[in-house]
């Protein structure tokens, strides 16, 4: 456990999250100044393929704690773990990818090991041998330097912000196993259910993302069955322009996502929202259907590589940070360019 | 002299600027179009204690001051003009005249349930043929043993259809010196047999509020439901509009600043001529003028208000305020709309919307002219304020 | 038992920012309670009945910070407080979590420390889970609902990336709260009344005993980001499959699919 750079590596339920990977390769990235490799640290239950992977994508050193108290994420167990096995190498970096338990893993090690976190991190650099940190504060308003005086020093990287290594299937290694540092006895948090979210991509973790605004449920066409009062009517128009938006996601790979005023009008439900009360995005492409650009709904993905907007209002906030736009109707517009896309995906 | 607003005036402001932004101003439009007042606007209101903001502790109010009223109608005017005309005729027509000049039986059985917003009152004044000239009244009240029949038409009276009670000033006398001499003021039960009501429509303005007539065919209302003295009636109406015409001035001030925001959001965005059409002098001069009036439309609402508090007449104060601020509003929405340029001439922006509710002030609540000729008679020294057989008293902070 | 709730002070979101010197400034924008602690004063007055205790609101900033507290107390808070030293300019999250830490200690009998998810000014989202550290009590981060509460334990949802998780630990507990929890009442007219005669304490470091933490993190730069350089393209055609044809092919032009 030489290396002075940790990846710490999320996983659910024995499946690294993806932005795990990025961890590794902004590691690899740091470790050509300050030295040395990368250490990957994994936690969990079942978690023999998630090291292997781990080796594949670049790291030279696997840390594994694979224990039935490991399986589901207790943040005392997890902490705990990590703040011995920090204590006992004094790592000068550990990595992060800014999930709720990367997040939160990284922040109470930092209290336990008496040193700080720099959160959600969007570009890294060495300055006289000193991690410089640049991140986004003020819903993206302000970009803010960072650094952490004390080592380790805990840094969580913004999904998508760092590239994903490509993982080479020859690269293995030995596993390093570790015991967790508390028996179940002592951890008093207990996980007793859970639901998952309907399936799709994950909009944090999505390259492409197509998004439904309150204009989704704008189309006097639309004859809804008579039984529903006007509520019930529009929530009803809103699924038939989800339905559009889902269509394209669908051919482009992509999540669905949705404005504030489509969440809080009931069209779709809140873990669908993007924006600065909602989740921050930053896919390679975002496709904005019926949004207006509220300055909440751009904090969550102005760093969007393209955006592509469609809006029947010429005047439309969203046009200014477009790359495209399409003054339209989005039921006019979805279907045929849904067919194109298919089209030239070759699907 | 102390102009600045409280910690606790600041907080109204916010509390009630969150509630009108976030569930009202996303939705007014919608029924601004279909001419209907929103069914949650009054049981809503009432919930959050904004209809009875300046009704006593001891009556079930929120015991704020007049100067939280004013606010709370500038903000809730910002939104739309028919929120504040809930605050006007159920809190500031019929409950604070209730307050001023109610019996403690009347306000323990009608008032109490007002301020509490589980009854909605009215103001029922107008006729068909009797607006400015209030004394020529021709509705009627006979007594009849403990009773008293009521017969005539009330007309253009803000949510006729939606009350329980309103305050209703009718003729019980022909004989008097002057025709304002035989008036008198009751607080109907707007379900007593006889009293029917409906909506008007196709109204200009204020099309997400509720308008209408009530009729009486001999109703038979209780003389314990007369207010004051027969005869006071015209006495008791006057002191309503100081209270109704201050939150008219009040929302008036909120529709200029609406006004202005709008403009200044537009002005910023949309460029002509290579730049923001907000660095043309022509449309600096607009907003100019918005700016200022709102000041001076505030300043001077907030005096009345002041006095109010002081438990001082403010008859000519409260004219003057309403006067000003409703003929700026709607120059404010005019200028407003001439800013927005096309765009102000579509219902997609709110301007236009603000023009046709600004309209309306101009007219009601004691038309632009009859303030005119108030403040003529106050600067020419014709008229004196008498003071009047029961007074607004001064606000007095709960314990 | 009773409750405590965290609250920010923060400049309003809609705030113009400027950077003068190496500091933020927010011109004369007002400052106010971090939208999430809104939710997170709601949680703590749903629930105070369920511990049978009050509810006591803190925050920590400077001396004349006290908004986000007289809102929280307008909406029907019991107690405030106001931690504030000049020793503490410039403390990091670590820093601030053995602060608050050292004053929710302050507090008889707490059964549940309620935060927002993060602040919208540092947006780290971390001090909910660092402060439960330093108290050595569970963290329950991302809560949308709390299923059981009482004495004996608490059970909740939280909505995690995968899905909704129901998690159950012991008291005393921290929790930080997601807008699902549901919506923040208003402050109420009599409550805006009470809070704004209200004199809030300020404990210093004095008063809670402990030394003013050593900061690690420094933000030595702070910049606007970087005008992106956007040539917007509106597409225009004769039909809709003509203008998706050709949005179509510059969207493949782009490779990002």
């Amino acid at each position: 456990m030489t290396n002075k750079i940790w990846a710490y590596i999320d996983q659910f339920k024995g499946e690294a999250l993806p932005s795990s990977w990025e961890t590794i390769g902004a590691g690899l990235a740091l470790a050509e100044s300050l030295g040395g490799g990368v250490t990957a640290v994994v936690m969990g239950e079942n978690v023999g393929a998630i090291a292997e992977q781990a080796f594949q994508y670049g790291a030279d050193e696997v840390l594994v704690a694979d224990d039935a108290t490991l399986g589901d994420y207790r943040a005392e167990a997890y902490t705990a773990l990590l703040a011995k096995l920090a204590a006992d190498s004094a790592p000068e970096v550990i990595l992060f990818p800014t999930t709720s338990r990367g997040r939160e893993v990284a922040g109470m090690a930092a209290v336990d090991l008496n040193t700080g976190v720099l959160v959600d991190v969007i570009a890294l650099e060495i300055v006289d041998g000193a991690v410089i940190a640049t991140r986004p504060v003020y819903a993206g308003k302000l970009l803010a330097k960072v650094q952490c005086n004390a080592k380790p020093q805990m840094v969580t990287l913004r999904g998508r912000a760092f590239a994903k290594p490509e993982a080479d299937a020859a690269r293995t290694g030995t596993p390093t196993e570790v015991a967790p540092a508390l028996s179940e006895e002592e951890i008093n948090v207990k996980v007793v259910d859970y639901a998952t979210v309907s399936g799709g991509v994950s909009l944090t973790d999505a390259a492409v993302i197509v998004s439904g605004g309150r204009g989704v449920s704008n189309n006097p066409n639309l004859e809804p069955p008579g039984d529903l009062d006007e509520a019930g009517q529009e929530v009803w128009r809103a699924q038939q322009g989800f339905k559009l938006v889902g269509d394209l996601a669908e051919v482009l790979g992509a999540a669905v996502g949705a404005s504030r005023a489509a969440v809080d009008a009931g069209y779709i439900p809140y873990v669908n929202q993007v924006g600065q009360t909602g989740k921050v995005v930053a896919p390679d492409l975002y496709v904005a259907c019926g949004i207006s650009g509220a300055i909440q709904h751009l904090a969550g993905m102005r760093t969007s590589k393209v955006i592509v907007a469609i809006n029947k209002d010429p005047d439309a906030p969203i046009f200014k940070l477009a790359r495209f736009g399409v003054v339209g109707d989005l039921f006019e517009i979805l279907p045929p360019l849904a067919a194109a896309m298919k089209e030239r995906l070759g699907q | 002299m102390n102009f600045g607003l409280t910690e606790e005036h600041r907080m109204v402001q916010r509390m009630v600027r969150d509630f009108a932004q976030k569930e009202v101003a996303p939705v007014i439009q919608e029924y601004d179009r279909k001419q209907e007042m929103a069914p949650f606007i009054l049981p809503r209101m009432g919930e959050l204690g904004i209809l009875g903001i300046c009704i006593p502790e001891k009556y079930s109010g929120q015991g704020m001051d007049y100067i939280s009223l004013g606010l709370a109608c500038e903000e809730l005017e910002a939104v739309d003009t028919t929120l504040r005309v809930v605050m006007s005729v159920h809190t500031g027509l019929c409950s604070m005249t209730l307050w001023q000049w109610g019996t403690e039986e009347q306000k323990e059985k009608i008032l109490v349930p007002l301020a509490r917003g589980e009854k909605i009152g009215a103001g029922a004044f107008t006729e068909p043929g009797a607006g400015s000239d209030f004394s020529n009244i021709q509705a009627t009240a006979k007594r009849d043993g403990d009773d008293y029949i009521l017969n005539g038409e009330k007309m253009w009276i803000s949510l006729a259809s939606k009350a329980d009670y309103a305050l209703v000033t009718v003729r019980t006398s022909g004989n008097t010196a002057k025709p304002s001499g035989g008036l008198t003021a009751f607080i109907v039960d707007l379900t007593t047999p006889g009293v029917t009501r409906g909506d008007i429509h196709g109204k200009l303005g204020v099309r997400a509020g509720s308008t209408g007539w009530i009729n009486f065919q001999d109703a038979r209302v209780p003389a314990e439901n007369r207010i004051g003295e027969e005869g006071e009636g015209f006495k008791i109406t006057m002191s309503a509009f100081d209270n109704g015409r201050y939150t008219v001035a009040a929302g008036a001030t909120g529709l200029i600043r609406a006004a202005m925001e709008a403009s200044v959001d537009y002005a910023n965005e949309r460029k002509a001529f290579g730049k923001p059409i907000a660095q043309h002098q022509l449309i600096q001069s607009k907003i100019a003028h918005m700016a200022l009036n709102y000041e001076a439309a505030q300043l001077l609402y907030l005096k009345a208000g002041w006095m109010k508090n002081r438990g001082q007449r403010n008859t000519k104060e409260t004219s003057a305020a309403k006067w000003f601020a409703t003929e700026k509003s709607f120059e404010a929405a005019n200028e407003a709309i001439q800013i927005h340029g096309a765009y102000g001439f579509s219902d997609e922006y709110n301007v236009e919307r603000y023009l046709r509710n600004a309209r309306g002030a101009v007219i009601y609540e004691g038309s632009n002219e009859i303030q005119q000729l108030i403040q003529a008679s106050y600067a020419l020294g014709e008229r004196k304020d008498k003071p009047l057989r029961m007074e607004m008293p001064a606000y007095k902070e709960a314990n | 038992m009773n409750i405590v709730v965290c609250v920010k002070q923060v400049p309003d979101s809609a705030a113009q920012l400027t950077v003068d010197g190496g500091q933020i400034s927010w011109g004369e924008a007002p400052l106010v309670i971090n939208p999430w602690d809104e939710y997170a004063v709601e949680a703590a007055l749903q629930k105070a009945g369920d511990l049978g205790g009050n509810v006591t609101v803190i925050s920590m900033g400077k001396a004349d910070e006290t908004e986000a507290l007289k809102h929280a107390l307008a909406m029907g808070c019991n107690e405030a407080v106001l931690v504030s030293d000049p020793a503490l300019a410039g403390s990091d999250n670590v820093a601030a979590a053995r602060v608050l830490a050292a004053a929710i200690a302050k507090v008889e009998d707490v059964g549940l420390v309620f935060f927002g998810k993060q602040a919208i000014d540092s947006d780290t989202g971390t001090l909910p889970a660092q402060v439960a550290r330093v108290l050595g009590w569970p963290a329950l981060t991302l809560v949308s609902a709390i299923d059981e509460l009482s004495a004996e334990g608490i059970k909740v949802e939280r909505a995690i990336e995968e899905g909704r998780q129901v998690v159950t630990s012991s008291l005393p507990a921290v929790v930080s709260v997601i807008k699902d929890y549901g919506e923040p009442r208003y402050p109420s007219f009599m409550g805006i009344r009470k809070a704004a005669r209200a004199t809030i304490p300020v404990w210093a470091l004095g008063e809670l005993g402990i030394a003013a933490p050593a900061p690690v993190v420094a933000w030595p730069e702070i910049m606007a980001p970087p005008q992106r350089e956007i040539a917007t393209e509106i597409i225009t055609g004769g039909s809709p499959a003509e203008i998706t044809a050709t949005l179509a092919d510059k969207i493949m032009a782009e490779k990002v699919l």
